[in-house]
């Protein structure tokens, strides 16, 4: 049985916040649950997809966020129990949609987890979901703990439910990725199916209709505020004329910060957990009798710009401060230690500093940046297009394992910024500059935000080749399924969507697939792309050597090693290939027969054939 | 008690993130007080991995430079990069058996000189224990057990409020079948290296 189905009322596990979250919404009697896979928010999904194949709780891996969210509200609108989980950018994706269910509400409950990345540990940037909240109107909540992450989920659901909203429940990869002690709850049964009532006229946002709902959700963030006002998530703690106000794990920071600062007299301490719609009264009857405020938040002012508001509509005019110089940054994260320092000036109270100890004289630590994966058949097909290209074509790329391409000596990657902007980028480069542009997206990538920008260059006759880095899995967060997957061998039905089909249904015609570790029809697929006048697809098709481990039947395939009497150290293989699995002695290359996949493609490159099989009798000791 | 804050840092692959999770059930076990928090972006393809470890009340879940009480270490270039998280009070156990990133195997970055490293670290942090971990987690049946030679390590420190025997329930309990005994075999080879 999955550890998140146990029904021991008031057993204490021990639980990654994303799993405590997963564990809040079954003890809500979570019945339908959608996403795309996005750190720091996989976990949750993962859970739901094994425990979706051993009970009834359904849950799918959509093909992306927006998706995932529609198909939660379709179900929400039936009186389902629903969830879909995203990280932060995800939520751009699935925004279109959320705008308007917003007008709508939802007849069961949605809630929805966006999980935010301060200091981009795995994003493209640090942007603060909590607009999201303000954009929409929706209630937010925000967890300061891994055990209050599940709490906070369930009552999630009982919110969205009371209100007819969907919730969003915000998170950072500091509570995503965490431990804490949880305290099991009950399981409620699902209900698993449910009965849609037809009304058009609250359902169907045209413009007439839309107008009688927008102000309907004015009255509901107004009864959301009244909840904010009055519900424990948002407390005071303790009692002074010191006043900080925090959220999410700051509020871990400040409340060791206060303990250690030994001043647990003096301070007053505001956490806010239901973040959006602002809890007005409680914030004004907190800084009533404060001398000065100080508000803690990673990210953006978004608190401290709405306690402001608060001070001002009421004429308090109280220094509040949280970002600024000499207080915190909009940057990266916290730690324990920042905010024990600002909050130690800001106030003006004696602490004492942690002292690292001097590292400058020691020697330095060797860069160990994550690389492409021994065997990885995305270094191929870069190794491949450079040879063709070079640095003459322009390479707008995209989001997944393959993004690591751009370090060198690979060098394949000139503009990134979001799922799908490879091949939307790609007909901008090519009209301007008139160079040869080649784009790259991962297979998952591509079913998640491809089709769009392919469909839109073959209309407008745009100039480019695509390649598409098919490895069968979306990689990079942990090998989910998309539509391009093959899942048959977990069981699941094959319902995988050609990707030659899908390319040439939007129009592409000129379509080559090839195994990108068979260097030589890598080359003469690349070529006969080169000069194609249009949109030209070449689908580098092998599979993801870190996923195949899980396929039945799977067989390591017989490493390679150097044969040091033939090779006559050209280096071609390090150089142009750099697979992790060679390494240097005494200026000699050599393979590590632990790390080589086996996948044969630098043998292809080594001019003296000193690449060859291991052998029991030819196995050198390493 | 007062929190005992742990840092393990490693390579993708060696086995930190279930040495924190020991840590944490065993904590659970005694009931210690446990926070945790891993940092794994994207390990499988060679990066580093931090797990931070906080015994003892409090709230935070993670540590800031100059606040660690014990780094523990698989790695020694990873010692070296960690140790701005130490102050002149902390605790140091460190594998010294050597997994050199890419850029160094590749002749683009020098390894460096772990000796000379070890030498001025033990000078400026309250204990230093330094030892091939690798050789003993091979000796004990796999180099995949090195977590369980480092919590040994740990253990036998006495840098944390758990017993040895909380640990040996705990690997019994939690870590998988076919593996156990191997990890016990590991565990104590790790607290016998760092009781010399």
């Amino acid at each position: 049985m999955h550890l998140l189905l146990k029904d021991n009322i008031d057993e204490q596990m021990l639980l990654l916040g994303n799993e405590a979250i997963a564990r809040g919404a079954l003890e809500a009697g979570l019945s339908f649950a959608a996403a795309y896979p996005g750190t720091p928010s996989s976990e949750i999904a993962f859970q739901f997809f094994q425990i979706s194949r051993e009970s009834d709780l359904y849950f799918e891996y959509s093909a992306n966020e927006k998706v995932a969210l529609e198909v939660a509200a379709g179900a929400a609108m039936c009186g389902l129990r629903t969830m879909v989980t995203m990280k932060h950018v995800g939520l751009n994706v699935a925004s279109d949609a959320l705008m308007t269910l917003a007008y709508t509400g939802i007849a069961g409950s949605l809630v929805l987890v966006v999980a935010d990345d301060p200091f981009m540990f795995s994003s493209q940037n640090e942007q603060d979901s909590r607009y999201y909240g303000k954009l929409s109107g929706l209630p937010m909540l925000e967890p300061s703990t891994v055990a209050e992450a599940k709490e906070m989920t369930r009552y999630a659901f009982d919110l969205s439910e009371d209100l007819k909203l969907p919730v969003l429940l915000r998170t950072t990869t500091r509570i995503n990725h965490s431990s804490g002690v949880v305290t099991l709850g009950p399981l409620i049964k699902r209900k698993t199916t449910g009965v849609f009532k037809k009304d058009p006229f609250n359902y169907v946002c045209i413009p007439a209709v839309s107008r009688n709902l927008h102000p309907k959700l004015l009255e509901k963030i107004e009864k959301a505020r009244d909840i904010a006002d009055n519900i424990s998530w948002n407390r005071i703690e303790g009692s002074g004329r010191r006043g900080i106000v925090c959220s999410g794990v700051s509020y871990g920071y400040v409340s060791d910060a206060v303990k250690d600062l030994g001043g647990e007299d003096g301070f007053k301490i505001l956490r806010i957990g239901f973040s959006h719609p602002f809890p007005e009264k409680m914030v004004l009857q907190f800084i009533e009798g404060c001398e000065k405020v100080l508000v803690v938040e990673e990210g953006e002012p978004f608190l401290e710009e709405a306690v402001g508001n608060c001070a001002q509509k009421v004429g308090l005019t109280l220094p509040i401060k949280g970002k600024g110089k000499g207080l915190f940054s909009r940057l990266y994260e916290y730690d324990p230690a920042l905010v024990k320092r600002v909050i130690a000036e800001y106030f003006n109270c004696s602490f004492k500093q942690s002292h690292p100890i001097r590292v400058d004289d020691l020697p330095e630590a060797p860069p160990r940046p994550p690389n492409l994966c021994a065997g990885c058949p995305h270094r191929a097909t870069y190794v491949a297009v450079r040879e063709v290209f070079g640095d003459d074509a322009i390479y707008p790329t995209d989001i997944g394992c393959y993004t690591l391409g751009l370090l060198p000596p690979l060098n394949m990657g000139d503009f990134l910024i979001a799922m799908g902007a490879g091949i939307g980028t790609a007909g901008g480069f090519a009209r301007a500059t008139g160079r040869k542009v080649v784009s790259f997206i991962g297979d998952s990538t591509f079913f998640h935000s491809g089709l769009s920008p392919l469909a839109s260059a073959v209309f407008n006759n745009h100039e480019f080749t695509v390649v598409i880095l098919d490895n069968g899995t979306t990689a990079m967060t942990g090998h989910q399924p998309h539509p391009g997957a093959d899942i048959e061998h977990l069981g699941l039905p094959n319902t995988r969507i050609s990707i030659e089909t899908a390319v040439k249904g939007l129009g592409v015609e000129k379509v080559l697939t090839v195994n990108p570790l068979k260097h030589r029809k890598m080359m003469e697929a690349i070529k006969e792309l080169a000069d194609y006048k249009g949109v030209s697809v070449l689908i580098a098709r092998a599979p993801c050597p870190l996923n195949e481990r899980s396929f039945p039947g799977y067989k390591k395939n017989r490493p390679f090693q150097i044969k040091p009497e033939k090779c006559r150290n050209h280096r071609d293989c390090v150089n142009k290939v750099a697979c992790p699995a060679f390494y240097l002695e005494n200026d000699r290359v050599f393979i590590d027969t632990n790390r080589c996949e086996g996948c044969a493609f630098c043998v292809q490159f080594c001019p003296e054939n000193a690449i060859l099989p291991v052998t029991p009798e030819n196995r050198r000791e390493s | 008690m007062n929190t005992v804050k742990l840092m393990i840092v490693a390579v993708g692959g060696q086995g930190n993130i279930l040495a924190a999770r020991m840590i944490g059930e065993a904590a659970l076990a005694a009931d210690v007080p446990v926070r945790m928090s891993e940092f794994h972006g994207m390990a499988q393809r060679g990066g580093v991995v931090e797990s931070m470890v906080l015994l003892g009340e409090g709230k935070s879940y993670c540590i800031a430079d100059g606040d660690t009480d014990v780094l523990i270490a698989f790695e020694p270039s990873e010692t070296i990069r960690a140790a701005k998280k130490c102050t002149a009070g902390s605790m140091v156990i460190t594998n010294i058996s050597q997994v050199p990133p890419y850029t160094v195997a590749l002749g683009k970055a020098q390894y460096p000189d772990v000796k000379a490293a070890v030498k001025l670290l033990s000078g400026r942090v309250k204990k230093l224990i330094a030892f091939d971990a690798t050789s003993l987690a091979v000796n004990a049946g796999s180099v995949l057990s090195l977590n369980m030679v480092m919590l040994g390590a740990l253990v036998q420190s006495k840098a944390v409020p758990l017993s040895p025997d909380l640990f040996y329930k705990t690997i019994r309990e939690k870590t998988k079948k076919a593996f156990v005994d191997v990890n016990l075999k590991a565990f104590e080879s790790g607290m016998k290296a760092a009781g010399n």
